[in-house]
């Protein structure tokens, strides 16, 4: 089935191109890092975590949000998301793809990794985190490419496949989970010490993972043959709608613990990140400007999606998804995994810049994901074109 | 003994085993001390582990009285452990295994508020707390960071993958990450950043997490930490076994009124401090 892969017009192979530039360039930033260390990245002694972690956690999330197609179409028969559900799939796959490359490009030790396998430590959270996004990678690659190649030779999928999606779906929910604990349960990190946290990347996940799907949908239709459908757009639009919805309440939630309750550990971050800390005459504040404009466009797009008079074309749905997709990557993909690093558990604070090897790193990860997602869709798609034809 | 009946013994066993050890299992995996005592007196209860559990009293005066005091402590340990300088205005790569604060930062969660002025000034000696219950442990994920059976919370270099989780885990900023490669040589074959080398003790690699390991490779010896020596003839920090009444450590602990840093986290500290 892979063969489909290799036929395509010009844009197609373009775009490819233009993603393998950008895969070339950011492996060549990855050779400077393997060389010269860590140290080449803006990540310090009190910011130990940055870009690469924080891009990690946001794309369990992406990950996730597949599982919003997966479970209405299995669990419910949900006809309409029919024809995309095997979008959802390998979105997952792309995005999981993505999240282990993300937590190789920070080890400190590359090599080293299978050490996690060679030595299980049950009590770390990472050790459980790496094996469900395996598994959910696993179970994805499987039940999408299994389901895609009955569809092939029409004929019905293997029954065992069915047991994989049911397993798929609370496997979904566990990526997410697992990735919280990560944070929310570390001693010393007010921001992160809270149990809505996992409730906040689900409900984030699954505002953020549809939403950059409903995107996807539109540039296929945009650029192929393959219609996702108005009605799959407009269910997608409204579980977007209100997962986004519940992510302001989260938030919103955690602002009114930290200030109401006045302990100053749970206040420094919130303050750190909207209002910006000043401290011997010096002003900490990098992240204030993205953090507001996160979530004013957020919350604004949110809204606007609940007025049926904004979903009437897919342009404007197309910039509204886009508007969530990027809200929330800043909230999680920047301020959630900085916000816990500063001020430093000895109430130091130290800001946080990426550099430009890092940065390229970053974009070549992107970049090989969407790689993946396109070869992916370009099957997947083929597949289905040429069945209805 | 026929077949099914040695079945049926060997499957009783089994499950009685399981139901017996079930339980404490499950209770040793939520808390660890799943029966502590009754009698409870606020967040700071504790219990005793049993075996040694070595600590260290830290007297902030004896560091008042004697101003070099702390950096002779610092230079002791660094020159043991062949930990990299990397000049004062690199702040990002610092290693530092002991340093000095001062009382704000170092007891963040102690109010602040009209403390007298020699001590908000007074260099407060921090590093590795071997915590009882060691945070940094619980998120590693290769036992790389572990808690041996003297209650010393221990690094192998050679099994960090330096995904720095532990980093994120200590509350009190003890570890530091090899964030490029301390030991570079200059052209004679001397080491750029590590100024008297001690040819008994390794050097690192890049890429891992490192921190006070209380000195295990002296002990072994029989000798005192070396932040410990390089105190004499002051008491500016003691060390021994917590758990050993008769020890020096348990002495003034019993005598002194002191403090740990962030008590109320449940991390139980190993090193206690005299204001
Ligand atoms: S002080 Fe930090 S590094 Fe040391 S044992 Fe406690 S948690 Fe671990
Ligand atoms: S950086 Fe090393 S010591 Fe720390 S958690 Fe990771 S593997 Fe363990």
């Amino acid at each position: 089935m892979i063969e489909k892969a290799l036929s395509g017009n010009r844009l197609y192979w373009t775009w490819l191109a233009i993603l393998l530039a950008i895969m070339g360039v950011g492996g060549l930033c990855y050779v400077q890092q393997f060389n010269y260390g860590l140290g080449i990245t803006g990540m310090s002694r009190d910011v130990s975590w940055g870009l690469y972690i924080s891009q990690f956690t946001f794309l369990v999330g992406v990950a996730a949000g597949g599982v919003m197609l997966v479970l209405p179409y299995y669990l419910h028969n949900y006809k309409v998301f029919g024809r995309i559900t095997i979008l959802g799939e390998f979105m997952a796959v792309a995005a999981v793809s993505m999240c282990l490359m993300f937590i190789l490009a920070d080890l400190g030790q590359p090599m080293r990794a299978l050490n996690v396998l060679l030595h299980p430590t049950p009590n770390s959270i990472l050790f459980w985190d790496m094996i469900v996004l395996n598994v959910y990678l696993f179970l994805n690659i499987v039940g999408g490419w299994v389901i895609l190649n009955a569809e092939k030779k029409e004929v019905p999928p293997p029954k065992w496949v069915k047991a994989l999606i049911y397993i798929s779906i609370p496997w979904a929910i566990s990526i997410h989970t697992v990735t919280a604990f990560l944070y929310c349960g570390l001693p010393g990190r007010h921001y992160w010490l809270t149990a809505i946290l996992a409730p906040r990347f689900l409900a984030s996940a699954f505002a953020a993972g549809p939403a950059l799907l409903v995107i996807c949908a539109l540039i296929l239709r945009r650029y192929t043959a393959f219609d996702a459908g108005k009605e799959a757009i407009n269910k997608l639009v409204t579980i977007i709608t209100y997962a986004a919805i519940l992510n302001f309440f989260f938030v919103g939630l955690e602002l009114f613990v930290g200030y109401y309750s006045n302990i100053p550990g749970h206040m420094h971050t919130l303050d750190y990140l909207f209002f910006g800390h000043e401290d011997g005459g010096v002003l900490y504040d990098n992240l204030v400007g993205p953090m507001r404009f996160s979530m004013f466009i957020g919350m604004a797009a949110t809204i606007a999606l609940l007025f049926p008079k904004m979903r009437d074309s897919y342009c404007k749905i197309g910039w509204l998804c886009g508007a969530i997709f990027l809200s929330l990557w800043i909230d999680k993909g920047l301020g959630l995994v900085l916000g816990g690093f500063v001020p430093s558990p000895l109430d130091y604070y130290v800001e946080y810049y990426p550099t430009a090897i890092e940065l390229g790193i970053t974009a070549a990860v992107w970049a090989t994901g969407a790689f993946i997602l396109t070869v992916l869709y370009k099957v997947a798609i083929s597949v289905k074109l040429t069945k209805e034809a | 003994m026929d077949n099914s009946r040695r079945k049926f013994l060997k499957l009783a066993g089994v499950s009685a085993i399981a139901g017996i050890a079930a339980p404490a299992a499950f209770n040793s995996l939520l808390k660890g001390e799943a029966f502590a005592s009754g009698g409870g007196s606020g967040h700071g209860e504790d219990k005793a582990p049993t075996g040694k559990r070595y600590g260290f009293v830290v007297d902030v005066q004896k560091f008042a009285a004697d101003k070099d005091l702390a950096q002779r402590c610092i230079n002791a340990c660094h020159t043991t452990h062949n930990v990299p300088d990397f000049g004062k205005d690199n702040k990002k790569d610092e290693i530092k295994w002991i340093w000095t604060e001062t009382f704000g930062h170092a007891f963040p969660d102690h109010s602040q508020y009209k403390k007298n002025t020699q001590l908000v000034d007074l260099p407060i000696m921090t590093f590795c707390n071997h915590c009882d219950n060691p945070p940094c442990v619980r998120a590693c994920p290769t036992k790389a960071t572990f808690k041996n059976a003297d209650g010393m919370v221990l690094m192998d270099f050679h099994r960090c993958i330096g995904c720095r989780f532990c980093m994120a885990a200590c509350p009190y900023g003890a570890r530091s990450f090899n964030w490029r490669n301390p030991a570079v040589k200059n052209e004679d074959g001397s080491y750029k950043y590590i100024r008297r080398p001690n040819l008994d003790f390794p050097t690192r690699m890049r890429g891992v997490v490192e921190k006070c390991n209380m000195c295990a490779e002296r002990l072994a010896e029989g000798k005192q930490p070396a932040c410990v020596d390089a105190c004499r003839p002051t008491d500016g920090i003691i060390f021994g076994d917590l758990n050993d009444p008769n020890s020096e450590v348990s002495k003034v602990l019993r005598e002194k009124f002191t403090i740990q840093r962030k008590p109320a986290l449940g991390t139980k500290p190993s090193i206690f401090y005299i204001i």
